[in-house]
């Protein structure tokens, strides 16, 4: 047991390693300019600057609260329109084109038509990411919801279940794991749309500061950016999947 | 509420069904008429695909025929209900809910509500009677196919229907184990009569379960003979092993047989789900 624990951590923390290591490797090579590689720990003395001196923490925060209700507000809408799409077979026919028509379209594209609309605001970045989180998750919702097996709902009506008893005791069951995954994937989906966003007229938030430093050429306050996105997302994924894991404990998995 | 023992319970009453297809009209069962009378064990076999699941349905309230009628009590079979309980071939045990839960699944539903002392005291005497006591918390992605058939058995009876759907219920388990579900369902049909509708293609399984056997042609399903089964109940595995037990089940088995090597009706564009 302790061993295997000890195992575990060591394959969580290798491929860290391993990132880090051809980093120093890629610099060490002489392959490419040093001016266009900052240094680890080069990196990592700005993170602490930027943490103390420039309130990285606050960029952090904005960047996340966008991302948070970008993604509250696009699944909210996704999970019933997505459930009744993949429910019902007209709702389909009606809707498929038009949700595969805009899914298409990336978010960025969009940006001229927000600003137009919705100005330079916080509505506007809003709009963006709730477009990115509303399409990635409704997508993943009537796919699940269209695969539900018609088997326990006919077990519900013989046993005396009532259309609003099935509904409660069955089908939201059934749709739960489906709910998780597309909030899994529109996480995934708006995070990666955050920098597009920040890019109108954004002040604060970690796609605004790599904006910002890619003005002056501060190559080691891009990385810093980019490192931090990337770890607020596997933060966040991270705590989805323990709270999947803790709601679908009934989920027969092949990897515990 | 009609009727003691012997009392008719269910009847299919010249039913027939059908679809139109690209190729034509196909008929899956082709005016269809028999009773089911209080207590008694019915056993539909055929070969597969000739519409016994079909009759199945009907009763159970998922399809309607084109012609003739289904009725249940003397009432036309209008949708499913408590009184008629199902046993899937697929189980069908609720993967979200442990396996006590599952039994009190339908003891929470508005049509079976009863308190809650009552509720723990029926899934405590199923958990017992099929053997799941131990796994009473468990999740049934922990149980055997054989546990989850048991399970789904459970959860069926704790609703108290007077009439029990089977529809091929041990098809999926390995022979033992079939053999020891068949054991099990005959004595707790002992202990607490039922009408039972079984749909399988066993012949050894009709013999040993039914006290009357509906033979059943191949497509489309018309009533082949229907055969009375002599032996008395309580049945054990002793019967199996009985000369008049191998005569009837040869004589089933050469009835069912002969629908197998019969031609077909043409309609080779079309096959129905079974």
């Amino acid at each position: 047991m302790h061993v295997r624990g000890l195992r575990t951590v060591v394959l969580r923390l290798a491929p860290w390693l391993c990132v880090v290591l051809l980093w120093y490797a890629v610099r060490l090579s002489g392959f490419v300019n040093d001016a266009l590689i900052p240094a680890p720990q080069q990196v990592a003395a700005r993170f602490i600057d930027l943490l103390l001196h420039h309130g990285l923490l606050y960029d952090i925060f904005a960047s996340a609260r966008r991302v948070f209700a970008g993604v509250t507000l696009g699944i909210a809408v996704a999970v019933p329109i997505g459930f009744l799409i993949g429910w019902y077979r007209p709702a389909r026919i009606f809707a498929d084109p038009l949700i595969n028509f805009f899914r298409a379209l990336p978010p960025i594209a969009l940006i001229p038509l927000v600003i137009v609309y919705f100005g330079v605001d916080e509505v506007a970045k809003l709009v963006i990411l709730f477009y990115a989180a509303f399409f990635s998750g409704v997508i993943v919702m009537y796919e699940g919801v269209s695969q539900i097996t018609p088997l326990y709902i006919r077990v519900a009506q013989t046993l005396g279940a009532s259309e609003l008893e099935t509904f409660l005791k069955v089908i939201i069951p059934l749709t739960v794991p489906h709910i998780l995954t597309a909030l899994r994937v529109s996480l995934g989906v708006t995070w990666a749309t955050l920098v597009a966003s920040e890019l109108i007229a954004a002040q604060r938030g970690l796609g605004a500061t790599i904006q910002n430093a890619s003005t002056y050429f501060l190559l080691d306050v891009i990385y810093v950016g980019i490192i931090c996105i990337g770890c607020v997302a596997l933060i966040m994924d991270t705590l989805l999947r323990r709270l999947s894991a803790w709601l679908l404990v009934w989920q027969d998995r092949a990897v515990g | 509420m009609t009727g003691g023992p012997g009392a008719r319970r269910a009847r299919f009453d010249q039913v027939s069904l059908g679809f139109d297809t690209p190729g034509g009209r196909l008929t899956v069962i082709d005016d269809v008429s028999y009773d089911i009378d209080e207590g008694e064990f019915i056993a539909v076999i055929g070969p597969s695909g000739c519409g016994k699941t079909t009759m199945m349905n009907m009763l159970a309230g998922f399809q309607k025929p084109t012609s003739g009628r289904v009725l249940f009590d003397g009432v036309p079979v209008v949708g499913p209900g408590p009184e008629r309980g199902v046993i899937f071939q697929e189980y069908g045990v609720f993967p979200w809910l442990t396996v006590r839960d599952n039994i009190a699944f339908g003891l929470r539903l508005k049509a079976n509500r009863v308190p809650a002392a009552e509720r723990d005291e029926i899934c405590a005497h199923y958990l017992a009677l099929m053997g799941l006591t131990e796994f009473a918390n468990a999740y049934p992605k922990h149980l055997s196919g054989g546990m989850r058939q048991r399970l789904a058995i459970a959860r069926a009876y704790a609703v108290r229907p007077r009439f029990l759907l089977m529809d091929e219920p041990f098809g999926a388990l390995d022979a033992q184990t079939r053999i020891h579900m068949q054991t099990l369902l005959l004595r707790v049909l002992a202990a607490e009569r039922k009408t039972v509708m079984l749909i399988t293609h066993s012949v050894e399984e009709a013999v040993f379960m039914a006290s009357r056997i509906v033979v059943v042609t191949a497509r489309p399903a018309r009533i082949k003979e229907i055969v009375e089964v002599p032996f008395a109940y309580p049945r054990t595995e002793q019967l199996r092993e009985g000369r008049e037990f191998a005569e009837l089940r040869a004589r089933v088995g050469r009835l069912v047989m002969d629908e197998y090597t019969a031609p077909l009706a043409p309609t080779p564009s079309f096959v129905p789900a079974d």
